[in-house]
């Protein structure tokens, strides 16, 4: 096949034909429109105001990989006066989360953009690992999601915390994809945020060329734990991911429900309660965290799960003085702290 | 015209797990090749009416998961080509632009092959 010339310059090859509209375009123009569609949505939605200090929740994965390439790349380009940092959660996963750190210690230097992390076993007491081997892997993702919401709040938190300024929070939920199904328990939870975007294939696809042809420099092995790394259903899992897969920020600046997310934080944190041991925003008098890490505390890890176990678990009688806790959630003063997933 | 071509391979977004965890792999194929995609025709030499074409994309993705893949190949294939979701690029372009599987292989193509599944 002869080389087809790009349709918006005219001159140079196609290399990638767009999802969304079936346009063929070369490097160049792909590059130029990728970032100029999430500028342009970053506008409309008026998403960030000078001197926010916007922490982009870094796994290693793909999106956020992307995320954190282009928002650097729009804040020098349109002097957006933002301040970048990377934020990443320790899940304590031998073998995946920590090759994964590897790769955003390496996006750190190569953005220049501070970094910081928060360990579930920092803040928990307890890592993925010896959870697993407590629980084993059945509801690991269930632990797993709940402990890593909170942790991504706590930890924009404390940066807030640390310079006392307006903290927007950009978090990409990149990981949460290679946990598989975790996704979707996650979005069933008592989050403040409706997370469940429906998939879109398209935005993958440019989200991958993108570093591809950039030659980002991002980590793509399934979770250890994931219930899906080891069955070899294929259907299932894609089924899965397509119901319940992460996307990349452009889904929701595109959709355009970025702003909509934002009024809808301010609407649920006047009626949500707090959770009465850490303070943390819940629906019940404990939060979801603090209802599993009692459970694990006393050896109960069901408790967390079912009604049942946790009808047992009351049986024995209130919790424990010296039970391990969760330090106690300062919610930032101010505006709030906006948490903009982009969950496909 | 030469009897085999060779072929640079590359697989990433998580893609090269199944391929022994190496992303850069050089293959060599026969240019021509069965119609029915089969990489491993019979030796028996009455069979030689079998029905032939020029190697492409397609006979290479059948190539790859017969020869080159490791474990669960329903991870690479489905339905005679890969599977959703994966990105296919023939010398650095969309392989949508080059005629997909249709695209007829020469001599030292590099043809990448990315997962968009994993992790996001
Ligand atoms: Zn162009
Ligand atoms: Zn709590």
């Amino acid at each position: 096949m002869a080389p087809k010339a790009c349709a918006l310059c005219q001159n140079a090859k196609a290399i990638l034909k767009r999802p969304k509209t079936g346009q063929q375009i070369c490097k160049d123009c792909f590059f130029y429109v990728f970032e100029t569609e999430i500028h342009n949505t970053i506008m409309q939605a008026n998403l960030f105001s000078r001197g926010d200090r916007v922490a982009i929740g870094a796994s290693g994965g793909k999106d956020s990989t992307v995320l954190a390439y282009v928002l650097k790349t729009l804040n020098e380009r349109y002097d957006y006066g933002l301040d970048l940092f990377l934020l990443s959660i320790d899940e304590g996963i031998t073998g995946y989360r920590d090759d994964s750190l590897e790769t955003v210690k390496r996006n750190q230097q190569q953005y220049s953009m501070p970094l910081k992390i928060l360990s579930y076993d920092e803040l928990y007491g307890w890592t993925m690992d010896r959870i697993v081997s407590q629980i084993g892997k059945k509801n690991n993702c269930t632990f797993c999601g709940v402990f890593r919401r909170q942790a991504l709040d706590r930890g924009a938190a404390m940066l807030q915390y640390d310079i006392a300024e307006t903290v927007l929070m950009n978090i990409m939920r990149g990981d949460i994809a290679r946990l598989g199904r975790c996704t979707s328990i996650v979005t069933q939870g008592e989050d403040t945020i409706k997370r469940s975007k429906p998939f879109k294939y398209a935005y993958e696809k440019e989200i991958v060329m993108y570093a591809y042809f950039k030659k980002l420099d991002y980590f793509s092995t399934e979770c250890i734990y994931s219930p899906d790394a080891y069955r070899g259903h294929a259907r299932t899992f894609l089924k899965d991911l397509e119901a319940a897969r992460p996307s990349a920020i452009i889904d929701i600046i595109h959709s355009g429900e970025a702003f909509e997310v934002r009024e809808e934080i301010k609407a649920t944190q006047k009626i949500q309660q707090t959770c009465k041991r850490c303070g943390y925003m819940s629906s019940n008098d404990l939060c979801k965290a603090c209802t599993l890490l009692e459970g694990l505390e006393r050896g109960m890890a069901a408790s967390g799960i079912t009604d049942r176990a946790r009808k047992r678990l009351d049986a024995e009688g209130p919790a424990p003085e010296n039970l391990r806790t969760i330090p106690f959630y300062q919610p930032p003063s101010g505006s709030p702290t906006v948490v903009v997933e982009a969950t496909a | 015209m030469a009897t085999t071509i060779s072929l640079r391979i590359e697989f990433g977004g998580g893609l090269e797990l199944l391929f022994s965890n190496e992303r850069r792999h050089t293959i060599t194929i026969p240019s021509v090749v069965p119609s029915d995609n089969n990489t491993k025709p019979p030796l028996d030499p009455s069979s030689n009416e079998v029905e032939t074409k020029l190697a492409d994309v397609e006979y290479l993705i059948y190539h790859l998961r017969d020869h080159l893949l490791q474990e669960r190949a329903e991870l690479f294939m489905e339905n005679n080509t890969v599977r959703p979701g994966i990105l296919v690029l023939i010398n650095d372009t969309d392989w949508e632009l080059e005629g997909e599987g249709e695209y007829v292989l020469k001599d030292n193509d590099e043809i990448v092959f990315i997962s968009t599944l994993h992790g996001g």
